[in-house]
């Protein structure tokens, strides 16, 4: 056995506004390992690694290093101490060659001049050491990503990273580029290097590490040997949630196909997101898709949305098809939308409650008058939203961004489900939510389903998931894995295996999720 | 207009442009530093503005030109890292902070001679210096060219110097690559550990030291007195130099010379039988109608680019 490297004892973070992200993580990180922390999306990982790098400080808790307490206020201190990180999103410049990118800040130098020969050779040198190959004059906007992550880590290889922390290095790569990943990383290791390795896919996991730390909602669940444990053993720790709501459904009443999705397809940097994705959502039908984050779903609804165009297949709404339509003609036809990053996509934060409670209806006649708003009417129909969806606040002029998240969310579930509409499409409409507000939103979303509205859900809360959908369809990287419309044979566990890539449905019963 | 093109070709009209040229250029780099800092720095007019009038009641002061000089460049570096300090340590708008350097310096400034002179207009009742002009051996003797590169003020050097001396730093040095990294993604150069805070206020001090010198030149140069509101929009369009010269040095150094030359011909169509409004609006006009070739030229490579990636697709 090894030594201990890096240790974490009892780290607590709490962020100012009172979310806890992590509680009491207790880890040893020994020198030489592969260690991966796996853990649903909001689990806690990044902020647990952002607290190794300096990026953020824990609340409560000690870090020790080679059994020294260090404390780390800086990502510049991290670096010092031999810690180096590839973030998610690249930390690069564009116009700058691989090698400015690979040696910012550290250049060696000539007088006052950067050398360049110099440089160039350290590039070289850097890039043979350790096996990643890069072309050190040519430009990082006209890499791929998995060249860009190359050249991310031998930043922090030649800053003197001994250990190395990625942050779901493979979210973004191809499969190929996954593969060269993880040969390059067993490279490191067996050089000495320590690397800690953030992901959600157990396959990679139980392929790459040497140990899995396991987090859910923030606390820790235990670390393990990966070769003793198995992939529904990790996955059984991962999934499930604390909160648990229950409601009393009517049977549902199903009338004919209001959304069709029909052999959706798209990709981004040549990289496969969406791959054959046939469904249809009818009337009086809550569809809910399950899947981790990233999978996928989040381009699917922009297609929906028509936020992005369609690269192939067909989208119909109530067999119009909309590959081609305007978003305002698209909301015309009776389509609407709660999007998943409120504070960005939902409202228009500087506006008020009004202005944004009927953003979507300022063009109709009842609310204009001869090109004018009808100010008067706005404000009743603003009054009237405003209670019926119970949306605390101190008048409708108040700043929308001053209201707490349970109440912006319900100002946007007032918004998009008071016009007359037929399909509702729900991403993630209660993340980051009060459990009163959840429950309002839920039941919001069953009335409308009684009412004969289609409904597409899409949500990472599996709970939220089991309880309001009639049927329900997995995403697993960009492909449609299980469909499902029996709830009562499927528990969280189960859809957590699909979810997570361990289990996949015949062709033939997910071909069930599209009837003509 | 057989008059005209007599003008143009005079070396005497080159040698105006370059004098010309010089405000407009030192504040242009004033322009590319901060810009490539990510810290568009708007008060290039207020600073030059304020340091015309401080070189000139300095060296009014100590009668030493280059004490006023010193004094001018000075005034420069700290009413650009006070603006520095309201936007990087009290969050505010770089823009408006901009705005406001440009008005506090108009207003400023003459209420600055004021109350050292009592006059509101200008200051020829201080006895100021003026930086002098310089010969340069053995150059000033060819004929022609010596006759436009030789016999300018010692701040014109300087300007010359400086667009080597930026272009350099930006490419060839650490700093340069720190500032233009900065700029163009902070969270990268943080991740490497660079200081963000510091890189943009040396980079905004840069820019108020070359405003310095170009408001310098404008008071202890270019005449030899202050007038009120004497920058006449040369920073703001020094900014389009430096917009139209995509931010790099040669490209930016070009335009300021067209504005320059646009300038120049405009002084010296004076003389000729034309309106003076109409010779006044010249300098801006080309300003404009330079913007817009640029915007029309960046917007269809844009639109090439897309196509491409279209077709590539």
């Amino acid at each position: 056995m090894s030594n201990c490297l890096l240790s974490l004892k009892d780290i607590t973070k709490i962020y100012p506004n009172g979310v806890v992200a992590n509680k009491g993580i207790t880890m040893d990180i020994h020198e030489g390992e592969i260690h991966a922390i796996v853990g649903e999306n909001g689990a806690g990982k990044s902020t647990l690694v952002k607290m190794i790098f300096g990026m953020e400080q824990p609340s409560l808790g000690e870090i020790r290093l080679r059994g020294e307490p260090i404390k780390i206020d800086n990502p510049q201190k991290a670096i010092d101490l031999g810690i180096g990180m590839v973030h998610q999103h690249f930390m690069l410049v564009p116009s700058f060659t691989v090698m400015q990118n690979l040696l910012l800040g550290e250049e060696p130098k000539k007088g006052v001049f950067i050398d360049n020969n110099k440089a160039m050779e350290v590039t070289k040198q850097l890039s043979e050491k350790y096996n990643l190959y890069v072309e050190p004059t040519v430009k990082i906007r006209d890499l791929t990503v998995g060249m860009k992550q190359k050249v991310e880590i031998l930043k922090a290889l030649y800053r003197g990273a001994k250990i190395l922390i990625l942050d779901e290095p493979t979210a973004v790569l191809t499969s190929q580029e996954t593969v060269e990943l993880f040969s390059k990383l067993q490279l490191l290791k067996e050089e000495g290097h320590t690397i800690i390795f953030i992901s959600h896919k157990l396959k990679e996991v139980k392929e790459i590490s040497d140990k899995v730390s396991v987090i859910r909602q923030g606390k820790f669940e235990g670390t393990y040997n990966t070769f003793d444990i198995t992939e529904r053993e990790i996955s059984k720790l991962m999934v499930g949630r604390d909160i648990i709501l229950k409601y009393d459904k009517n049977p549902p009443k199903y009338g004919e196909n209001i959304l069709t999705v029909k052999d959706i397809e798209y990709e981004n940097d040549n990289k496969k997101i969406l791959d054959k994705i046939s469904f249809s959502v009818k009337k009086g039908e809550i569809l809910g898709i399950a899947g981790v984050e990233g999978n996928g779903q989040n381009e699917l609804v922009k297609l929906i949305t028509r936020l992005m165009d369609t690269q192939k297949g067909e989208i119909r709404l109530n067999d119009t098809l909309i590959n081609n339509m305007s978003i305002s003609e698209l909301r015309a036809n009776g389509l609407s939308y709660i999007p998943e990053d409120r504070m960005t996509t939902g409202i228009a934060g500087d506006g008020s409650i009004a202005d944004n409670i009927l953003a979507n209806r300022i063009l109709e006649d009842e609310f204009t008058n001869k090109g004018l708003l009808a100010g008067n009417k706005m404000k009743t129909k603003t009054g009237e939203l405003i209670e019926k969806y119970v949306v605390k606040c101190s008048n409708a002029l108040q700043k929308i961004i001053d209201l707490s998240g349970g109440n912006i969310q319900k100002v946007v579930v007032a918004r998009e489900c008071s016009v007359d509409l037929q399909l509702l499409i729900a991403e993630q409409p209660t993340r980051g939510v009060d459990v009163g507000s959840i429950e309002f939103i839920h039941h919001q979303l069953l009335e409308m389903r009684d009412e004969g509205l289609a409904i597409l859900l899409i949500s990472a809360d599996l709970n939220e998931i089991l309880e309001l959908c009639d049927n329900i369809i997995v995403m697993y990287e960009g492909e449609i894995v299980a469909y499902f419309d029996d709830k009562a044979k499927v528990s969280e566990e189960e859809l957590g295996m699909y979810m997570l890539g361990l289990e996949k449905h015949s062709p033939k019963n997910i071909r069930r999720a599209f009837n003509e | 207009m057989g008059n005209i093109w007599e003008i143009i070709f005079a070396t005497d009209f080159i040698f105006s442009v370059v004098r010309v040229t010089t405000p407009i250029l030192l504040a242009a780099l004033g322009a590319i530093v901060s810009d490539r800092a990510g810290v568009v720095n708007i008060g290039l007019e207020g600073i030059m503005l304020m340091a015309a009038i401080t070189g000139v009641v300095i060296s009014a002061q100590t009668q030493s030109a280059f004490i006023g000089l010193f004094a001018a460049v000075c005034a420069g570096i700290l009413i650009a890292l006070i603006l520095g300090y309201f936007v990087l340590e009290m969050k505010s708008n770089i823009i408006l902070g901009g705005i406001a350097v440009n008005l506090f310096a108009s207003g400023g400034s003459v209420f600055l001679l004021y109350v050292l002179t009592g006059e509101k207009g200008t200051s020829s009742s201080l006895a100021s210096k003026v930086v002098p002009n310089i010969n340069i051996p053995i150059i000033k003797d060819i004929p022609i060219i010596g006759e436009i590169i030789s016999g300018h003020n010692l701040i014109t050097y300087i300007a010359i110097l400086s667009v080597v001396a930026v272009y350099l730093m930006l490419n060839k040095t650490p700093m340069g690559t720190k500032i233009r990294s900065v700029g163009e993604n902070y969270h990268a150069a943080e991740s490497v550990g660079i200081n963000v805070k510091k890189v943009r206020y040396i980079a905004l001090g840069l820019s108020g030291m070359f405003a310095g010198f170009g408001g310098a030149f404008l008071s202890m140069g270019y005449v030899s007195w202050f007038s009120r509101d004497m920058s006449a929009g040369r920073g703001w369009i020094a900014l389009a130099a430096e917009a139209m010269g995509g931010g790099n040095t040669i490209g930016t150094t070009i335009t300021a010379l067209i504005f320059g030359f646009a300038q120049a011909f405009a002084n010296s169509l004076q003389g000729l039988n034309i309106p003076s409004e109409l010779i006044t609006i010249i300098p801006n006009v080309v300003t404009v109608l330079g913007l817009c070739i640029f915007a029309i030229t960046k917007t269809t490579k844009v639109r090439k680019v897309k196509a491409n990636e279209k077709n590539n697709n």
